[in-house]
């Protein structure tokens, strides 16, 4: 077995909630005990609901916010809680681009100095090395020379995208997360988007952990897919098993869930309710109050992630073999 | 079909926008649809194409006076809506016609509960009606909506609701006045895929059981494959194919529509592998070419669609394309 690139063991990321003037602080639990690890090159995929953490999870791995507790090993060593002077050559091999890169990108600034910013910083090669190399970048995302000479305002959401791309590749990282790099854009550009990280994770053999809603674009992208909710990981399995033969019952109304062309109709919606407040997590297992097929146990007892020792399918489910038996012939 | 005058006809509607140097643009050129009773039509496109331009212009919600219809007619039951008067259109929108928007918290009036914003639709439309009979109106709307405890939350406002109860409030607003047609326009865009499953399931069993015509504006392909019965596309201003929705979805006609539904990652026969790509980005509203809009991204464009902007022609079998090649191409 290879040594994972990035391995996280029980993180958690609270943020503690002002309710008002001498009322004590509740706790928002965003991140809530997670474990994972990748792989070099590999891309996992992580799905699920607004508010479910999986934003909070990409930022803590890089320190943009301060983990609460776990750990973050990257190449085995420890980052978590690192100050920003000690992880600064670590933040080399890991960057993060955003859903909006409107936002991130600095509207005062030409594309051309907004690319070579990172490489200052870490203080790489002199003034016309790091214009060669600005020049490769744009190349490399797809973009001419020239656009090194604008500002993001005059490039459409598609290629400021790219502009964000070339900037986050700009130090050669080793890992890269996209937190719903291509949620704002339209299908036809998503799919121009999608191709570039391809082919640039193809030549850099970079690891991506892949935050998105979309479950078909996750599927498209991922070798494996681990589904949050609540702040905790509920499956975590290789991409075609997550998306096709789902166990956790949450993972199953959620892939149910997902309209796609020449499916009928969804006559009857897979799931009632709302996803819970992250200030206010039941207990027992997280998913419970929403589960057709929660029992006393569910409400009493979490259930871990449990891995498959045949598959290595990991699953947080005290119930799913009976569920899937079950289910499985009624289908 | 049927032989019935359709519900709402929309015939070669422009609607022009002046911009900063006074400048008018058609941003909708020469857009034409019905949608029958018990009928729902999917408008589909990628953002700026003007789809919601078209909802707007149909409910004189246009913002005024920097967008306005610059020709063609909106006829409802054969009314003409494009010159009624904004009484008569106020009129028809509470009586008539409903509308459903993406962001249910900028349609609600945060003020009052959700209980209080449904009866005044109430007692506008049924000025007979007891006041005790309206409140149990209104407990039954938010029911039929699928709103949990709604004797508890008729009190509530809209903030202490989720985005999946709050859009559904707007549902039992939009229904209080039982209405005959419904515009929809990207009512789940900003849900979760299992809130807006509950959702769509909701909105088809009301509307069959209510025989109402629904005009559902989406960028989701697959999302209106759940629920329309014609599906209308839209490129830069223009309706460039129109369908039955199987027989789109089966066969495209035009390589616009054949481009969008290749570019989808559902559409990828491997996982991690190139999508299928539109080149280049839509024309600006400054540079429309004179010729077929797509011209500069189609792979099959030739001189004559460099020069002559191709009609929509209609066929016999419900199709409608804009496009010089498409039957050489479907061949």
């Amino acid at each position: 077995m290879i040594n994972p690139l990035l391995k996280v063991e029980d993180l958690t990321l609270h943020f503690p909630q002002s309710q008002g003037f001498l009322q004590p602080k509740r706790l928002l639990r965003a991140v809530d005990g997670v474990s994972f690890s990748i792989q070099p090159g590999e891309t996992l995929g992580l799905v699920g609901e607004s508010g479910c953490g999986k934003s909070s999870l990409g930022k803590a791995l890089l320190n943009l916010h301060r983990p609460t507790s776990g750990r973050v090993l990257f190449r085995g060593e420890n980052i978590a809680g690192l100050s920003d002077r000690e992880k600064r050559p670590l933040r080399r091999k890991m960057q993060i681009i955003f859903q909006d890169p409107s936002e991130s990108l600095n509207s005062r600034h030409t594309v051309g100095t907004i690319i070579e910013e990172p490489l200052i910083i870490h203080r790489l090669g002199d003034h016309r090395s790091r214009q060669a190399r600005v020049n490769e970048l744009l190349d490399m995302v797809g973009l001419p020379a020239s656009a090194a000479d604008k500002y993001p305002h005059e490039f459409s959401g598609g290629q400021r995208q790219r502009i964000g791309i070339a900037r986050a590749i700009a130090l050669k990282p080793e890992l890269l997360v996209c937190d719903e790099a291509v949620s704002a854009l339209d299908v036809s550009v998503q799919a121009q988007i999608l191709n570039l990280l391809l082919d640039i994770q193809q030549e850099l053999s970079l690891s991506m952990l892949f935050i998105s809603h979309d479950i078909s674009v996750v599927q498209h992208m991922s070798d494996r897919i681990a589904v949050m909710y609540l702040g905790r990981l509920l499956e975590v399995a290789g991409a075609s098993s997550v998306t096709g033969k789902p166990r956790h019952p949450y993972t199953r109304a959620l892939m149910d869930s997902v309209p796609k062309i020449g499916s009928s109709p969804v006559e009857r919606a897979p799931l009632s309710g709302d996803l819970p407040s992250p200030m206010a997590i039941p207990t027992g297992c997280r998913f419970a109050a929403r589960c057709p097929h929660r029992t006393e146990l569910c409400t009493r007892e979490e259930p871990a992630l449990i891995a498959d020792p045949n598959t290595a399918h990991q699953t947080a489910c005290h119930h799913w073999r009976e569920i899937i038996a079950t289910t499985a012939s009624a289908v | 079909m049927t032989d019935s005058s359709p519900l709402l006809s929309v015939e070669q509607l422009h609607v022009a926008i002046r911009n900063d140097h006074g400048i008018s643009r058609d941003m909708v050129s020469g857009v034409s649809f019905t949608v029958a009773a018990g009928e729902t039509l999917g408008l589909v496109g990628e953002s700026g194409c003007g789809k919601s331009l078209t909802a707007m212009s149909i409910l004189g919600l246009l913002p005024r006076p920097q967008a306005g219809i610059s020709g063609g007619q909106v006829r409802y039951r054969g009314e003409d809506l494009a010159g009624a008067s904004r009484q008569r259109l106020r009129t028809l929108r509470s009586a008539e016609i409903a509308v459903i928007f993406q962001d249910p918290m900028t349609a609600l009036n945060p003020v009052h509960t959700i209980g209080r914003q449904v009866e005044e639709v109430l007692r506008l439309h049924f000025p007979g009606l007891k006041a005790g009979d309206r409140r149990q109106r209104v407990l039954t709307l938010l029911e039929d909506v699928g709103i949990p405890a709604a004797a508890e939350r008729v009190n509530a406002y809209p903030h202490q609701l989720s985005g999946g109860m709050r859009q559904r409030v707007m549902i039992a607003i939009a229904l209080a006045g039982e209405p005959k047609l419904l515009i929809a326009d990207e009512p789940t865009t900003a849900l979760d895929v299992t809130i807006q499953a509950q959702i769509i399931s909701l909105l088809i069993s009301l509307q069959q059981q209510r025989g109402m015509g629904m005009l559902f504006i989406t960028h989701d392909l697959a999302l209106v494959a759940q629920l329309a019965d014609r599906i209308a596309v839209m490129y830069a201003g223009k309706i460039v194919e129109q369908q039955p929705a199987e027989q789109l979805f089966a066969s495209p006609r035009h390589p616009y529509t054949k481009g969008l539904l290749a570019a989808l990652p559902a559409a990828a026969e491997q996982p991690k592998t190139r999508l299928a790509a539109m080149t280049g980005q839509v024309p600006g509203i400054d540079q429309m070419p004179t010729g077929c809009r797509f011209a500069n991204r189609c792979p099959h464009a030739d001189d004559l669609c460099l020069n002559t902007d191709p009609a929509l022609e209609s066929f016999t079998d419900g199709a409608a394309v804009a496009c010089h090649h498409w039957k050489k191409l479907n061949d």
